[in-house]
């Protein structure tokens, strides 16, 4: 049915599970370990749920000297291990095989330090992400990073996949908040990497770590930035009866100078059925762009206005500003309800490709005749900002062959997207999703040296392997042939 | 001196050398480092501006571009690199023509990485060449980009150790409308921390916060009227202060000043320790106490201190933080901070995947 393939797992591990199981037991505690296929089985997928199967077996460790426990003996025995943290990937970045052993994170639980005169939070890596901000708001500051997943993703992830949000334009992504780590390698080695400091002693490690899908190591405790909240933020909304005017009201925005913390775009697909779901009462139009700005009560209507100027040259089909706590939920609420209202009309995948934001329309006019050629529906809601798109390709699980076609209608638009000078994925990562795609977007060379890499930290391609590498590129790593 | 016009010839040129093992002293523009031998590649031919795009925030420019030309291409359309980065040509007597790739390859920033971060977080994309001669690209263009290993962040900062930069695609930002600076006189190291903390923890954005000679430095910007409150409210909040209030052209040469380091420009040995913020105090204390003098940068996590101690004196002084020695005193070479033992372990590994012949600055950033 599905197109993705794995590798054949190897019967020998398979063959060896009940040693592998007891090796595991007699270094972790008992409920540390789980083998019974009944429950293994609730670790078969992530939230790319197309794709299942069960682990050999799980391991839920609560201190990372139990991860590097754990860790050594797989390396020992030579089994894989797939590193999880809450499940949420949409790539299949935690994905098992069946010769695997899943280690999460999730009962890594501690904050371990706070710190507002240094600015940096230090915790566990299974705690979520918006736990983290919930730490630290009574004490007036917050973890910037903010993906959609946030109530349940755990930084662990987050660190693995460099996760983003809505408000990277500002903030930035995982990568430029994370100041150190505590890793456990392949080896079952614990290494301490960065921390409170401005920087490395050599090497900028942690730019390789955040974002390396699980390939490396697996982060137990993360030295996180962190930021004094903002007075206070309010979104506005803008309607236009064309796409292309929306993607020009983004570009002239940025242009001017002013610096929104997001700007949100939905097109009218999404917005159909947004207001069917939540009637969130937005324009009946062919886009519409939420803009939130941040700052006093003054500095917000400042910007405000500015923005408002930007978009009356261009003629929007409605403008309108939030003037209180209640105008700025009832503004988000069809935004934030937008994947629960695009699941209420089937199935649906989500891409994350991302394109220059000049390229916007272009890009935005080339899938809706895609969209016509695959005889699929597509809707488009995603980060205009920083040019990270979310196209929505509906499909029917339940139709042979319909998953298929929209995988394939999936592939044409993130070709496109590095056809006009983007990339395949802008936050949730290459994982097996998009990991055929790779040669589109690098060389030979390019992802030659990616997989040397690995290959420097984890020599024997243990870790996390058959992800991010096409199959046929990895093949000679994973099977030890390579150089 | 060689300094190959085009990607193709640079990597022919390091292939070459890979497969004599023959060492390769690089440099950009000459002006970051006094290397322990004179340069024989250059990248300050693979010069220009390839893509500036105002309306994304996006700048690709080829590595020898130089700073200068960038940045007044970038203030032409009211931008700037938010990072600041700083010019090393007054500390360290060297005269050549700073270049971008420089700044990423030294991951270069300035005051503003208090508050935007530095070099390396601006960086979207580069293209480079490995110690083998192959030619690499990594990231791209556009802000969010999670395809693939970041090969981009690691070689910035690795002082081309592990490849010859070709290309860089960074993140350009507005510059800021107006600013104007606080100065606070009259304080000793602590008590300036202690208002960094405080300042720094406010939603007010202050974008500098530095300190030498008994002043302590915040700098505000944005809008003009954004400014004025901004100013107000951290007046209000430091009220043990009566600070001065700088103006925009002041404070712009202040800043400059501070950037540059130009309070220890000259000779004698100069050393850049990065700490802990809160521990900046104790360590300039103890550094004081081996002769010197310190200022501070970054809110207190960056510290310069010019003045007399062996490496293991400025050491131990400085702690847990990480003292390079920028400037020897003489012609030595610079002198990198050590790592722990078991990241060693990794950089090395690393280093032979990038530069398996060991070519490239060898052994440059040795502890």
């Amino acid at each position: 049915m599905s197109t993705i393939q794995m590798p054949v797992p190897d019967a020998g591990i398979i063959a060896q599970k009940p040693q592998i199981v007891a090796a595991l037991q007699a270094v972790l505690p008992a409920d540390a370990v789980i083998s019974d296929p009944a429950e293994t089985r609730a670790y078969e997928c992530d939230a790319l749920t197309a794709y299942r199967c069960p682990p050999l077996a799980v391991v839920l460790p609560r201190t990372t000297e139990e991860v590097a426990a754990a860790m050594r003996i797989c390396h020992d025995m030579g089994v894989p291990v797939v590193p999880r943290g809450a499940g949420t990937s949409l790539a299949g970045g935690a994905l098992p095989t069946a010769d695997s052993v899943v280690i999460a994170t999730l009962r890594l639980r501690e904050v371990l330090e706070i710190d507002t005169s240094n600015r940096f939070v230090r915790v566990q890596t299974g705690v979520t992400n918006l736990s983290v901000s919930g730490e630290l708001a009574p004490l007036g500051f917050f973890y910037a990073p903010d993906p959609s997943s946030q109530l349940a993703c755990t930084i662990a992830g987050n660190i693995a996949m460099n996760s983003g949000g809505a408000h990277c334009l500002k903030y930035g992504v995982t990568t430029n908040n994370l100041l150190g780590v505590r890793m456990v390698l392949a080896s079952g080695e614990i290494v301490e990497i960065g921390g409170p400091l401005p920087g490395a002693a050599g090497l900028d490690l942690l730019g390789l770590i955040c974002g390396s899908e699980g390939q490396l190591g697996i982060v137990t405790e993360a030295t996180l930035r962190i930021l004094p909240r903002p007075e206070g933020a309010r979104p506005m909304l803008i309607g236009f009866d064309s796409a292309e005017v929306a993607g020009e009201c983004v570009a002239r925005i940025i242009r001017s100078g002013l610096l929104p913390v997001a700007i949100e775009y939905m097109d009218d697909v999404c917005l159909r059925a947004v207001e069917g779901f939540a009637r969130a009462g937005y324009p009946d139009c062919a886009a519409v762009l939420i803009v939130e700005v941040e700052g006093s009560e003054a500095e917000i209507a400042e910007q405000t206005e500015r923005i408002r100027a930007i978009a009356a040259a261009l003629h929007p089909v409605e403008f309108r500003s939030s003037r209180n706590d209640d105008e700025s939920l009832a503004i988000w609420k069809g935004r934030k309800s937008a994947f629960g209202a695009m699941g209420r009309l089937g199935d649906y995948l989500c891409l994350d490709g991302t394109v220059p934001v000049s390229k916007l329309p272009f890009t935005l006019r080339r899938i809706g005749e895609l969209s016509r050629e695959h005889g699929l529906e597509v809707a488009n809601v995603f980060h205009a900002g920083d040019g990270n798109m979310h196209p929505l390709i509906l499909f029917d699980a339940n139709k042979p062959g319909d998953l298929e076609r929209a995988e394939a209608f999936g592939r044409d638009i993130l070709r496109l997207c590095v056809e006009v000078g983007g990339c395949l994925t802008g936050e949730h990562g290459v994982g097996i999703e998009k990991r055929d795609l790779m040669s589109a977007q690098y060389g030979p060379d390019d992802m030659a040296i990616q997989m040397e890499v690995k290959s420097a930290l984890d020599p024997r391609w243990l870790l996390n392997p058959a992800k991010v590498f096409p199959l046929d590129a990895s093949q000679p790593w994973r099977e030890g042939t390579a150089r | 001196m060689m300094a190959p016009a085009s990607e193709a010839e640079l990597a022919a040129l390091v292939a070459d050398h890979h497969g004599r093992a023959a060492p390769l002293w690089l440099a950009g523009g000459g002006t970051r480092l006094r290397l322990p031998q004179a340069a024989a590649l250059s990248t300050r031919a693979l010069s220009g501006v390839v893509t500036y795009e105002p309306g994304e925030l996006t700048l690709i420019a080829r590595a020898g571009t130089p700073v200068a030309e960038i940045e007044a291409l970038l203030a032409s359309q009211g931008q700037a690199l938010a990072f600041e980065p700083m010019d090393h040509r007054a500390i360290l007597g060297t005269t050549g023509a700073p270049t971008v790739g420089g700044v990423v390859a030294a991951n270069v920033s300035g005051p503003r990485r208090v508050l935007a971060g530095a070099c390396r977080d601006h960086l979207l994309g580069v293209r480079f060449v490995d110690g083998r001669g192959r030619v690499i690209r990594n990231g791209g263009r556009v802000m969010k980009n999670v395809t693939g290993m970041d090969l981009g962040r690691l070689v910035a900062g690795s002082f081309g150790t592990l490849a010859v930069l070709t290309e860089v695609a960074l993140k350009t930002l507005p510059l800021p409308e107006a600013q104007e600076t606080l100065a606070f006189p009259g304080l000793d190291a602590a008590q300036a921390v202690a208002l960094f903390s405080a300042a720094l923890a406010t939603p007010f954005e202050v974008s500098g916060a530095a300190f030498h000679a008994g002043t302590a430095w915040l700098r505000i910007e944005g809008l003009a009227a954004q400014v004025a409150y901004r100013r107000a409210r951290l007046t209000a909040l430091l009220r043990d202060h009566t600070p001065e209030v700088l103006d925009a052209a002041a404070s712009r040469a202040l800043w400059q000043g501070l950037r540059d380091v130009a309070h220890f420009a000259g000779e004698g040995a100069l050393w850049r320790i990065l700490v802990k913020p809160t521990d900046a105090p104790a360590t300039a204390a103890a550094l004081a106490r081996l002769g010197g003098n310190a200022s501070l940068d970054w809110g207190g996590g960056l510290i310069w201190y010019r003045g007399p101690g062996e490496p293991a004196q400025v050491r131990q002084a400085a702690g847990a933080g990480l003292a390079m020695l920028l400037r020897p005193s003489g012609d030595a070479p610079p002198l990198f901070p050590a790592e722990p033992p078991g990241v060693a372990a990794i950089s090395a590994a690393l280093r032979r995947t990038f530069d398996p012949a060991g070519i490239l600055n060898p052994g440059l950033m040795e502890g």
